[in-house]
């Protein structure tokens, strides 16, 4: 793993590995979702609405992937101080709530149809919308501590540790509380949803989780571009925030 | 009594608002890489 914090071995693996997530990202996302809407039966007790299956599961993943992928950065920032580790946290962070809200809204666009209601405050519905809200603040902040011109990574990396502490509480809500929301179908090496669903499903899974991969590689580069141009320009005497006006 | 819903348009809803945001997303991380890394290869060359 430390080899991969050096930023040169970093973009040589990067710039082939991130077109090709993003192509097969494409590829399986279209293939999988167009199986999911066109071909498979309605559900028996939902009817069609089951078919928001399809963009509300990997949505709701890829939301505390993300989550999660800030944590695991914000502890090798913390410890081993790698030099790619913020970087990967920020990269992580805009694509981890643009999926946690399409899980909010298309959760609440199911839940319409098959409950009655937009909306209930249970234990799985508001961790959720608890995680979109830390996301807000974890972006503010990490914008602040850039802006400070300090360069210090640790005040989001601790904040990325403790917020962490909402994945278990996501994923436990449904056993741990009463909610309107339905327990896990698909658990370790076992699953509850007929193979009509189930393999669409995990195909968009990975198809969505391919095109993250390759969102967070495009941004990890463009990150770390803007950190080589700008200190490449401070060494030559330029103040990096007047080059757009050079 | 249980009011009974068309799900289609809640479904296409769902599936244009989930692929437009993805699509989006992708579309602004692939020009804001190119943007950065375009502008880091002009200020080696100077």
């Amino acid at each position: 793993m430390h080899g991969f914090a050096n930023p040169a071995r970093f973009l040589r693996i990067a710039r082939w590995l991130t077109p090709w997530c993003l192509l097969a990202g494409l590829v399986l996302v279209a293939g999988s979702l167009a199986w999911g809407l066109l071909m498979t039966p309605p559900e028996r007790l939902q009817g069609d609405s089951v078919k928001i299956l399809f963009i509300h599961v990997p949505a709701a993943w890829l939301g505390m992937a993300g989550w999660m992928a800030i944590a695991a950065a914000s502890f090798t920032e913390l410890v081993w101080r790698h030099p790619l580790a913020a970087i990967a946290a920020r990269a992580s962070a805009v694509p981890g709530a643009v999926f946690t809200a399409i899980c909010l809204v298309t959760g609440s666009l199911w839940g319409r149809p098959a409950w009655g209601v937009w909306w209930v405050w249970d234990g799985r519905l508001t961790s959720m919308l608890v995680l979109l809200f830390l996301y807000f603040a974890w972006i503010a902040l990490a914008d602040a501590s850039d802006r400070d011109g300090s360069a210090d990574n640790r005040a989001p990396a601790i904040f990325g540790l403790v917020g962490a502490i909402n994945i278990p509480i996501i994923h436990y809500s449904v056993l741990w509380w009463n909610s309107q929301h339905q327990p896990p179908s698909i658990t370790m090496g076992k699953s509850e949803m007929s193979g009509d669903f189930l393999w669409p499903l995990l195909i968009a899974t990975l198809g969505f989780s391919l095109l993250f991969g390759g969102v967070v590689l495009a941004r990890m580069r463009a990150l770390l571009a803007r950190v080589q141009t700008e200190a490449r320009l401070r060494r030559k005497g330029f103040d990096p925030s007047d080059e757009g006006n050079a | 009594m249980r009011e009974v819903f068309d799900p289609w348009p809640f479904v296409v809803a769902s599936y244009v608002i989930g692929i437009g945001a993805t699509v989006i997303l992708v579309v602004w991380s692939w020009y804001a890489m190119r943007r950065e890394e375009k502008r880091r290869d002009e200020v080696r060359k100077r």
